[in-house]
């Protein structure tokens, strides 16, 4: 009895090893971009989580009135420009995101380091159903200081 | 061929078209609404209908002794370039509900019944209809502007309203802030010394009723040291004005070392505070934390959630937890509802977003008793599921939010919400 089920674990445990090991040997053989975009939507996690969440929410759907939604707005999906200004110099204008209107204020974040506007940007535009192309970070230092 | 084809279905089109406009002769906005029970939790014997629905952004209320209901809305003007302001109900009594006209081409929040007069509010300005002696509003079309140029900055811009006995109207200012930082929201800026906002938001102001084109200079301040009132009502037993502050957000966001997510959350208290004129509530300065009973100095001015603050600021009636935004507070004085919530304050909950990632919470109306004029025991929730389940409470996804409270003339409650536009009737069944 007591064989059968050491001989189950052992199995089950080399099972386990021959899989983790077969899986972080498949990271490695990826092709690279894909790897840093997964870096960086970690980090941009991270960042999201510490410095939005209490008005993006969770799930990047915002609040009704309030706080738009992260989720394929023109915004978030378009021209990559003007979501890293929003987040550097803050938000508050009386415009519409995708047909409603948000009566709140976003803060600057100019703090944060460029990697991390990217890393989180990065994160957004590939979170919440969104599809886009990540946010460099030689593309936030540029605009850095620019109005 | 083609051409015959072409024209027997326009000529059926036309048929159809015509048949349609037919059977709804004299298409007004005239429509008649069965009420339908609504899936709130209420104490036992009260039962809650939906007389209303998709009204849209219908935030407060006001009713008539002859049952005729006045809905104030929100509506994006730059898209809804025909969308009406007010929408004028009339309850059956037999179940049943007539839209009966749409007015007011302007949007906003407070809507107040005085003396012949329905008051409505803009972001920016009030107004007032005369009204006729069935509390019918004469002329739509030409409303009198009592109140113009007030402050409204894309942030705390809803103006409430209400009246006193004695010829004066009181509308709130929001703060255009959270907390007064140099910079609005932004994680460790401190507090701007002497906060220029108090001088012309962040208060109760009272105007004349009756004088047209009032601006700042007509008003007096009549409290300050309040962030945001939405939900206010004045006090006929005690002849005096009674508001619910929002309290501050994002204790955590921006003071991280000070504060922590879990803290953040609940603190700081949502307020009741009884009002008297040259009241100051303590904002920007201090909050006050409900767990400690105390009114804590702001971590913008130099506090670090124990020191204490605010020697002059008042208490408040009644401390509430963090965020839940009250947009709605009726002193109930009918004669339906058992004799407990006689002369006592219901508070409508928008319910919160400022505890992500902690759990959501609100969506509720509150019964706050009250005895001699003063709260008289523990508060509790009296319509609850507004938010259609305890998930969309915790994920903030709530299906309805209350917002706007009213008693009806047969002294039922009715509560608005502004994320479908439904209108609830709260009736109770000896
Ligand atoms: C204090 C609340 C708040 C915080 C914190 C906040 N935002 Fe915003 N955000 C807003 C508001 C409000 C707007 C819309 C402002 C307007 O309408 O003018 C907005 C707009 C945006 C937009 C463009 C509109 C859209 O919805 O697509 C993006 C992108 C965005 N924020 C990303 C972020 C990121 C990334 C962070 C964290 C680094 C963040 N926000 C933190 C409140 C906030």
């Amino acid at each position: 009895m007591t064989v059968y089920f050491r001989s189950l674990l052992l199995m089950a445990f080399c099972f386990l090893t021959i899989n983790s090991y077969a899986q972080k040997h498949k990271k490695i053989a990826a092709k690279k971009p894909a790897a840093s975009l997964s870096a960086s939507v970690a980090a941009g996690q991270k960042v999201y989580m510490q410095y939005c969440v209490s008005c993006h929410q969770v799930d990047g759907g915002g609040v009704q009135h309030m706080n738009p939604p992260l989720i394929k707005t023109t915004y978030v999906l378009g021209d990559k420009s003007k979501i890293i200004k929003i987040v550097l110099h803050g938000f508050s204008e009386d415009v519409d995101i995708n047909g409603d209107s948000y009566s709140n204020t976003m803060p600057s974040f100019d703090m944060l380091k460029d990697q991390e506007i990217a890393d989180v940007l990065t994160y957004v535009r590939n979170s919440f159903t969104n599809k886009a192309s990540a946010v460099k970070v030689s593309e936030v230092t540029a605009l850095r200081g620019k109005k | 061929m083609k051409n015959k084809f072409l024209i027997t279905s326009l000529l059926s089109t036309v048929a159809v078209v015509g048949l349609l406009s037919f059977t709804t002769p004299g298409k007004k906005h005239i429509t008649t609404h069965a009420a339908t029970p609504a899936s709130l939790k209420l104490p036992a014997g009260f039962k809650a209908d939906v007389i209303a629905e998709n009204l849209g952004t219908t935030r407060h209320i006001a009713t008539t002794p002859q049952g005729d209901i006045y809905v104030k809305s929100n509506f994006n003007a730059r898209r809804n370039k025909d969308a009406k302001g007010i929408t004028v109900l009339h309850d059956n009594g037999d179940g049943t509900t007539t839209v009966k006209s749409k007015f007011g081409d302007f949007s906003g929040t407070g809507v107040y019944i005085k003396s012949g007069y329905l008051y409505a509010s803009s972001d920016e300005e009030v107004f007032r209809y005369k009204l006729n002696d069935k509390n019918e509003v004469i002329d739509p079309t030409k409303p009198e502007r009592i109140v113009t140029g007030l402050i409204s900055r894309h942030e705390h811009e809803a103006k409430a309203i209400l009246l006193d006995n004695a010829g004066n109207l009181y509308v709130n200012i929001g703060a255009y802030s959270n907390s007064c930082q140099e910079k609005d929201r932004q994680k460790g800026s401190m507090g701007q010394k002497g906060c220029p906002i108090l001088d012309s938001a962040a208060g109760i102001w009272q105007f004349k009723a009756d004088k047209p084109d009032q601006h700042y200079k007509d008003g007096v301040r009549y409290a300050t040291g309040l962030r945001n009132v939405v939900g206010m009502d004045w006090n006929t037993e005690l002849n005096q004005l009674f508001v619910m502050q929002h309290g501050r957000d994002q204790l955590h966001d921006i003071f991280p070392d000070m504060f922590t997510v879990q803290q953040s959350a609940l603190l700081p208290a949502e307020c009741l505070y009884a009002i008297k004129k040259g009241d100051n509530a303590g904002w920007p300065y201090i909050y006050y934390d409900q767990q400690q009973h105390k009114k804590i100095l702001a971590p913008e001015y130099g506090g670090d959630g124990k020191k204490t603050g605010g020697e002059n600021a008042i208490d408040p009636a009644v401390a509430f937890p963090g965020h839940l935004a009250p947009n709605g507070l009726l002193f109930y004085t009918g004669n339906q509802f058992p004799a407990k919530y006689k002369n006592g304050a219901f508070i409508a909950f928008h319910g919160s977003w400022n505890r992500a990632p902690e759990p959501q919470a609100g969506y509720f109306v509150v019964f706050q008793p009250f005895k001699d004029g003063k709260p008289f025991g523990d508060w509790e929730v009296f319509a609850d599921n507004f938010a259609g389940s305890p998930e969309n409470v915790a994920s903030g996804h709530a299906e309805h939010r209350p917002c706007g409270l009213a008693q009806a003339a047969d002294g039922s409650i009715y509560v608005t919400d502004d994320s479908k536009g439904f209108i609830y009737k709260i009736t109770y069944k000896k």
